[in-house]
């Protein structure tokens, strides 16, 4: 029996993978399709009532105040990566292009130190930043360029896209460091040989060769971002709230989880379509520049 | 140049809540805010008195710890089937194992939730924490990990098996040794994620809280913020020390396989 498992090497590494698999299966693929499942069933009091229905649907679509959440969640999500990317892109390639080979890996380590740092509390502390005696606003007083505290910083859509955008700052900055990376820097030289400025050399050699880094780079923001509740919450007041807060409550304080997870999917799905579109656009892009 | 200027600028915004951090922990106010008032370390004292926290932490604990060795364990078998084995469907098992890292950490956590209260009718425990973490740490593992088992030369275990060891023995006595290094860095990291997480937690942890919902509730008690700081020092203290550890390990690591540091692992 062992000997006939382990007899090929397609065999030997199905093996081998069969314990992760077999994981992700029974803790990601079968609870996924669960509330899949669940989002069909109705909360009836205390009990579920498995009849198929697609109430709960009909309802995300017919009360506004899913469809503006899910609006505003989209478009937190969006901006939030736009930020993150076109901050973290400089970084990226200062580390790659102009930071010594034998450094590169402490200036990594010291982008990603703060990523590992309780995200709570990190969180939190955004709050002191951005507060009305806070860091930002003591500071500003001082200093004499505001006489009033500014107060479009906290409890709004503004500070929940300053504090996402700083908690996946490494997550934007990695995958283009990676991209950067793989660009092989003779090609560089060519273009600069056959006439182009260092301008152009960026814009029509460097940047379409990071491109997949750059996709990466938008996806690993983008989607997780969607999930998020605690920064809402803590952060954006009472016109800050998203989608996932929603999420959460239906979850657990209203105690209606078939609504939960339908609205958990229509979420999903929307971050999907959203990503699968932006990665056809880039696609076409860089066919038709090829 | 101003490149150079802009770079360090960044890493000014990443550190600027962590710098802070200390400040409030040992300023002697209850107030979390500018001007500092003086120094203090009652904050701390107060941390040894607190019971609840001390639970807390021992609930943590527990959940970090078997979180990091079996998604180690996992991450040991994905990274290795990677990169020694070919086999049917490898791109589309890798990417499944893989897809936790992208997936919002709210549909783990309320996916989990339904099948195990709902469907299952079990009780929320710290194995229900354990068994979400375990899911989104593996990839972690497995990113590290691959640097250890890349390049790693399988002729290397095929000459112990040659000289008769059994398959099991040469991976133990060859490859185990060599990717070592790798092993302890992700078992950190899964330490300090699940130490540290709270969206999938706060779903699924049962009766006796983990230390990041622990703190979640405190947040809401002005008077209890500076306890927050003081062990929100403790905790950042400790990350940055299991994290260098595990930075330092990770290069040995790779040094030991013999593979040019590309400077992280993601």
């Amino acid at each position: 029996m062992w000997e006939k498992l382990t007899a090929t090497e397609g065999r030997r590494g199905l093996l081998m993978i069969s314990p992760p698999l077999i994981y992700a299966i029974l803790m990601l693929a079968i609870p996924i399709g669960a509330i899949v499942l669940f989002s069909f069933w109705t909360q009836n009091f205390m009990d579920v009532d498995m009849t198929f229905t697609l109430n709960n649907y009909r309802e995300i679509i017919e009360k506004p105040i899913y469809f503006a959440l899910l609006k505003r969640s989209l478009f937190v999500s969006g901006t939030v990566t736009c930020v993150t990317v076109l901050l973290a892109f400089p970084v990226a390639y200062f580390v790659s292009f102009h930071v010594r080979p034998d450094r590169k890996s402490l200036w990594l380590f010291l982008i990603t130190i703060p990523f590992w740092t309780s995200y709570l509390i990190r969180v939190f502390l955004w709050k002191v930043i951005l507060g009305y005696n806070g860091v930002v606003n003591t500071g500003l007083i001082n200093i004499g360029v505001i006489d009033e505290p500014l107060t479009f910083i906290l409890y709004n859509i503004n500070a929940v896209i300053i504090t996402l955008a700083h908690a996946f700052a490494p997550f934007a900055i990695l995958p283009i460091f990676v991209a950067l990376e793989k660009i092989d820097r003779s090609l560089l030289e060519a273009s600069q040989d056959l006439g182009e400025s260092k301008l152009s050399t960026f814009f029509r050699v460097t940047l379409p060769l990071s491109m997949p880094g750059l996709v990466a780079a938008v996806l690993i923001v983008f989607i997780p971002t969607i999930g998020d509740y605690v920064t809402p919450e803590l952060m954006g007041g009472a016109g800050g709230k998203l989608i996932a807060n929603m999420i959460q409550t239906q979850f657990l304080a209203l105690n209606n989880a078939p609504l939960g997870a339908a609205l958990a999917i229509v979420a999903m799905l929307c971050v999907t379509a959203v990503s699968l579109f932006f990665v056809f656009l880039n696609r076409r892009w860089l066919r038709g520049r090829s | 140049m101003s490149l150079r200027i802009y770079a360090i600028a960044y890493l000014v915004f990443l550190y600027a809540p962590i710098v802070l951090l200390p400040l409030f922990a040992f300023n002697d106010a209850t107030i979390i805010a500018f001007p500092l008032t003086g120094f203090t370390t009652k904050w701390f004292t107060a941390l040894t008195e607190t019971k609840a926290l001390h639970n807390a932490v021992q609930n943590s604990l527990f959940i970090a710890v078997v979180t990091s060795l079996f998604s180690t364990i996992l991450g040991v078998c994905a990274a290795r089937a990677g990169a020694m084995y070919n086999f049917p469907l490898k791109r589309g098992i890798i990417g499944l194992v893989m897809l936790p890292l992208v997936l919002p950490e709210i549909i783990v956590a309320v996916s989990l939730l339904v099948v195990v209260v709902q469907m299952l009718h079990l009780s929320l425990s710290n194995w229900t924490v354990v068994a979400a973490h375990v899911l989104i740490c593996t990839p972690f593992s497995i990113a590290i990990l691959n640097g250890a088992f890349q390049n790693l030369d399988p002729s290397m275990e095929e000459a112990a098996m040659d000289l008769g060891e059994s398959r099991w023995s040469a991976f133990r006595l060859v490859t185990l040794p060599l990717v070592m290094p790798g092993i302890i860095s992700s078992m950190l990291i899964a330490f300090t994620i699940s130490l540290d997480e709270f969206i999938i937690a706060f779903f699924l942890t049962g009766a006796n809280p983990t230390m990041p919902v622990y703190i979640w509730g405190l947040l809401r008690f002005p008077g209890s913020l500076p306890v927050v700081m003081a062990l929100g020092t403790i905790l950042v203290a400790m990350s940055i020390v299991l994290l260098t550890i595990a930075e330092i390990l990770r290069r040995r690591g790779m040094a030991r396989a013999g593979v040019k540091d590309k400077g992280s692992f993601l």
